[in-house]
């Protein structure tokens, strides 16, 4: 299927053909799907191979030897050889499935964390990061007796590399970011970032959450350690992520969870653990999803990343100029480099109104903290609005927005509510 | 007027607005920004009720034995629905209170409207307005 109108831009309108989902009316209107950043909506291709391997195929993988098994295997395996792939990793071993970034969080703190933090260490997160970016290291520190450190922020809402590069130290054993923000769209220098977390000898994991299906991803360039994707939120299914680790660190780790899969030979003696990945794959994993997966990265690649950074990057600009001009609205995350979010306030009027009322209009968006309460108070704010977009999205659809979010602020300032 | 009158009326209100969500929203919003203004000093966290998706505050007073509720809340939709409920309990007797069978709510079909959170929050309000005019239970002998 060819995308593109031209060689660089893609067309919308073909696109959002692949999406069953898009073709309805909420409350009377058409859908107008703005939380992608949430979770994004899957072509049909992801939403076949779902019922073609439940239809055709549907068996444990790795231990049977009948077609069936051999055929669910062979799926599965190609879709980590995709991944590998897909973010330009050097080894199949070094891609390991989990149910999504907040797994794959977790399980680096409690297997890295644990063994390689020592008291007195320092972990180091942004004031960007999603929660999921900071509980597990929070816990880390309280078990080890570790310092957690916080990298500010600019007034725009990007890590200051500056202050950063004072927090470092030779205590610093890991340093965690998120490649794009989730709440301010702000992207980050995660390559930079890496190196200054290599030369005091910490290991960097990056949250790629909001750059799957957004941005370029190298893990070879960037020289990340760790890097973790979701699925859902880059037109794959949901339930699962990946874990990228470096070869040589997950080798070190202990594993995570133990079970089948995961070990060599068992004994009430002693038990021996599998190789890389499967030594972090305890159990059955999500088939089904991680071989519908494959169809979300080939839907991505077939459209072209920079093509896709591009469209976005036109909506962002344009959503940012129509809705910066409303009255009474300030938008919040103004990095000069920010995957396809936008997020904003509307002076006395509560996020989850507007929310609520652009619903009545078919209008889809998030509301609240976004699961970054830390950065929302450093902000002095209880929770934003936030428009995010994807390769489906239109400039008419921001249209719609903005003329619902005249009729809201013209409504409530008339009611003179709150 | 009556906890039944009042809701009838309510339900006869929303009925000329045909399903349209848009209007009912700002149906509730109005409502609400009618409210008498809560004095600051009731705007405290144990005047919050459990249960709600916003801060909702809630302070009850008696004269005589009607009761009149003073409520708020830092967004308008709830506030709109704690009105609509004040617009139903308030000049009430206690006993009426705690007896009363809310009804308007699923008669206009209010979760289709406002959705499961605030549905549930709204069921948290009543739960609250009555328990807050129940008299305490007597001292164990």
């Amino acid at each position: 299927m060819n995308y593109l109108t031209t060689i660089s831009t893609l067309d919308p309108a073909l696109i959002r053909k692949e999406f069953p989902v898009l073709q309805q009316k909420v409350n009377g209107r058409d859908l107008v799907y703005l939380d992608n950043a949430a979770t994004t909506q899957k072509p049909m291709r992801v939403i076949r191979a779902l019922t073609d391997y439940y239809n055709g195929y549907n068996a444990n993988i790795h231990r049977g030897i009948h077609t069936l098994a051999e055929k669910a295997t062979h799926a599965f395996e190609q879709t980590r050889e995709t991944v590998r792939s897909f973010i330009h990793a050097q080894l199949v071993e070094e891609i390991v499935f989990v149910r999504g970034v907040t797994e794959a969080v977790n399980l680096v703190a409690a297997t890295y964390g644990l063994a390689f933090v020592e008291e007195g260490d320092e972990i180091i997160i942004s004031n960007l990061e999603h929660h999921s970016n900071i509980v597990p290291w929070q816990w880390v520190c309280e078990k080890k007796k570790a310092k957690l450190l916080v990298i500010p922020l600019n007034d725009v809402g990007e890590i200051d590399m500056n202050k950063f590069k004072k927090l470092l130290s030779d205590r610093t054993k890991i340093v965690a970011v998120n490649h794009a923000s989730n709440s301010l769209g702000t992207i980050n220098p995660v390559k930079e970032i890496t190196r200054l977390a290599h030369s005091k000898g910490a290991v960097a994991l990056i949250d790629g959450a909001q750059a799957g299906a957004h941005i370029a991803i190298d893990v070879a360039d960037i020289d990340c350690d760790f890097y973790c994707l979701s699925a859902h939120k880059m037109y794959g299914p949901t339930g699962v992520g990946i874990l990228y680790g470096r070869k040589s660190i997950l080798e070190k780790m202990p594993p995570y969870q133990g079970g089948g899969e995961m070990i060599r030979e068992v004994t009430y003696k002693k038990t021996t653990y599998n190789d890389l990945p499967y030594k972090f794959e305890a159990g059955t994993p999500n088939i089904a999803d991680v071989i519908a997966f494959r169809g979300a990265m080939e839907f991505i690649l077939e459209l072209g990343k920079e093509n896709i950074t591009a469209h976005e990057r036109k909506l962002l600009s344009y959503a940012s100029r129509k809705v910066g001009a409303l009255p009474l609205v300030t938008l919040i995350g103004r990095a000069s480099e920010k995957v396809g979010v936008l997020s904003f306030v509307i002076e006395n009027i509560h996020p989850f109104d507007i929310g609520q009322m652009l619903d009545a209009r078919g209008i889809a968006v998030r509301t609240g903290h976004h699961c970054t309460q830390p950065l929302m108070a450093c902000l002095g704010i209880n929770g934003t609005v936030r428009a995010s977009f994807a390769v489906y999205n239109t400039e008419a659809e921001v249209d719609a927005l903005v003329e619902s979010l005249k009729r809201i602020i013209k409504f409530l300032n008339s009611s003179h509510v709150n | 007027m009556s906890i039944k009158s009042a809701q009838d009326e309510i339900i006869a209100e929303v009925s000329t607005l045909n399903g349209d969500i848009e209007k009912i929203l700002f149906y509730i919003i109005s409502l609400g920004s009618v409210l008498p203004v809560m004095p600051k000093a009731f705007r405290i966290d144990n005047n919050l009720i459990q249960g709600c998706h916003s801060k909702v505050w809630l302070v009850a007073t008696a004269k005589s034995d009607r009761v009149s509720f003073y409520a708020d809340s830092d967004t308008a939709i709830s506030k709109g629905l704690i009105s609509l409920l004040l617009r139903v309990f308030n000049g009430q007797t206690a006993d009426e209170i705690i007896k009363a069978d809310i009804y308007f709510n699923q008669k206009n079909q209010l979760e289709r409207y406002i959705g499961t959170k605030r549905s549930n929050g709204f069921a948290a309000m009543i739960e609250r307005i009555k328990q807050i005019v129940r008299p305490p239970d007597p001292p164990t002998p």
